[in-house]
């Protein structure tokens, strides 16, 4: 069962074209910076708006081809929210049982151990910091047993610190749970971490599909980024050393003076800072 | 102070506000919902709609109580009819008194409830429709609760408006002893028979249940805080 986006729609006046497929189990992400409709898409697949040509279909299911429209309530998607958009009114618990469809395969206690909720249960999201919030987002949308999981910017709203400890946790539960997922993020760490393909938007309306190394680490494309990995070799050659680091799923090669080499160590965690065709690492603590 | 003091015309008073209560939730909710239903294309419907609720804000009570006593006179058009065909009598009686208060106290449900429901973020009532609930289940599962204060804001001030009506209720009712002299007429027929005591015992307990439905209505909106 794939998630078949081939499409196109006006957002903010420029027209923008999908063309990707994206087979069961997989993440995509959809990335680029603010403002180029990005969430915009992922309402769009998850039925809140309309495309205006084209088809998006899940498996045998057409959701939308401009005559035929399935609405958002019958798409089995678990959408989580950029703020949770978690109900005030009710406990984390109760959020999950209302979530659940009619004969649920996992107990609301289930989706609370999954999640590190266990002791929270009886806590409204008032009363839950930004992780559990983030947390609670994520079981809700997991309990209601969708075929289709919409992630917007899922991490934005915490610190650093919590990002990076809770992308660690979210890649966990989705290689667990072996979801099709869709990712909206302008952070490429994150990208990196959680997605097998990206989905780039530019601000012309133009898009770039592929793999995020294909489409996000070719030469003179990317501009400048900072991201975190994991050192993986380090082969010293003549002049300079060649270090290999681990990005997610991807890596990185690089080339580095034997005296920025000496301070690193295979399995060391490192900042990348991307900025044109180099590479620089910072040890990280 | 109530000693030869005529209570029937409180009792009455009472039981038409509560009806009126009641009857306004069950049309204000529904109605509320649909009017806030698409904040981003609101529609000219929608509009026409919301300036007739609120019209009454505006209106004389006595000019909607005499056009209401024009429709549902029992000697002629629909009230005739509704005489005629079902045996019902709207105009000088409790049904006519519920139906002049509803639809005079309407504003005062609709807006409070529709401002705590317009206030719910988009974003909550998008997650439980991605949840696969049906509109419904979003209204009495997550909206409603989300703007209870509203609802109950809602409540209490047509509750509290039914009781202080005079205009329409006078005009579709009549003031019928024990039929539809409800408190506000008592207190303006005591007063044209010169029963000073009497009067003056309706107008103080409307004025203290006043105060009482203020102060209410101050601890329900510190609480929506």
């Amino acid at each position: 069962m794939s998630l078949q986006l081939q499409f196109s729609r006006q957002i903010a006046g420029r027209n923008v074209t999908v063309d990707c497929d994206i087979p069961r189990g997989d993440c995509l992400a959809l990335y680029g910076p603010s403002g180029v409709g990005k969430t915009t898409l992922l309402r769009t697949l998850a039925g809140f708006d309309r495309i205006d040509h084209g088809r998006i279909a899940f498996g045998a299911q057409t959701w939308d081809d401009g005559q035929r429209y399935t609405p958002v309530e019958r798409r089995r998607v678990g959408y989580v929210f950029q703020d949770f958009a978690l109900f005030p009114n009710m406990t984390a618990a109760r959020q999950l049982a209302y979530a659940q469809p009619r004969q649920p395969t996992q107990s609301v206690e289930h989706w609370l151990q999954l999640t590190g909720l266990a002791a929270h249960g009886q806590g409204y999201p008032q009363q839950l910091s930004g992780g559990q919030r983030q947390r609670l987002a994520l079981a809700r949308a997991l309990a209601s047993e969708p075929d289709l999981l919409l992630l917007d910017e899922p991490l934005s709203a915490l610190d650093a610190s919590l990002r990076e400890q809770l992308q660690e946790s979210l890649a966990g539960l989705l290689a667990q749970t072996r979801l099709t997922t869709v990712l909206v993020s302008h952070d490429l760490g994150e990208v990196f971490r959680l997605a097998q393909h990206v989905l780039k938007l530019d601000g012309d309306g133009a898009t770039q599909y592929g793999t995020p190394q294909q489409v996000l680490l070719q030469r003179g494309q990317y501009g400048r980024y900072q991201l975190t990995g994991r050192v993986l070799l380090l082969a010293p050659a003549e002049v300079q050393c060649r270090v290999v680091v681990a990005i997610g799923q991807e890596t990185v090669t690089t080339l580095i003076s034997h005296t920025e080499a000496a301070g690193l160590h295979v399995g060391q965690a490192v900042a990348v800072s991307l900025n044109g065709a180099s590479a620089t690492l910072t040890a990280l603590s | 102070m109530l000693t030869g003091v005529d209570l029937q015309p409180l009792w009455l008073t009472l039981r038409l506000a509560c009806v009126t209560t009641v009857v306004l939730l069950l049309l204000g909710v529904p109605l509320c919902a649909w009017l806030a239903s698409r904040p981003d294309r609101p529609g000219r419907l929608r509009s026409v709609v919301e300036v007739l609720i609120n019209l009454p804000l505006v209106l004389p009570p006595t000019a909607l109580g005499f056009y209401l006593l024009l429709t549902f006179s029992p000697t002629h058009g629909p009230g005739l009819w509704l005489a005629n065909t079902f045996k019902i009598q709207i105009a000088f009686s409790f049904s006519g008194l519920v139906l002049g208060s509803v639809l005079f106290s309407l504003p005062f449900m609709v807006q409070p409830l529709l401002a705590a429901l317009r206030q719910t973020p988009r974003n909550i009532l998008d997650a439980a429709r991605t949840l696969g609930k049906s509109r419904l289940s979003v209204l009495w599962h997550v909206w409603l609760p989300t703007a209870r204060h509203g609802v109950l804001a809602g409540a209490i001030l047509a509750f509290a408006h039914t009781v202080g009506e005079f205009g329409v209720v006078l005009m579709i009712g009549g003031g019928i002893p024990g039929q539809t002299r409800v408190a506000s007429i008592a207190l303006y027929q005591e007063m044209e028979a010169l029963n000073y005591p009497a009067a003056h015992a309706y107008a103080a307990i409307l004025v203290v249940f006043s105060c009482a439905v203020l102060l209410l209505l101050q601890v329900v909106q510190r609480r929506a805080r």
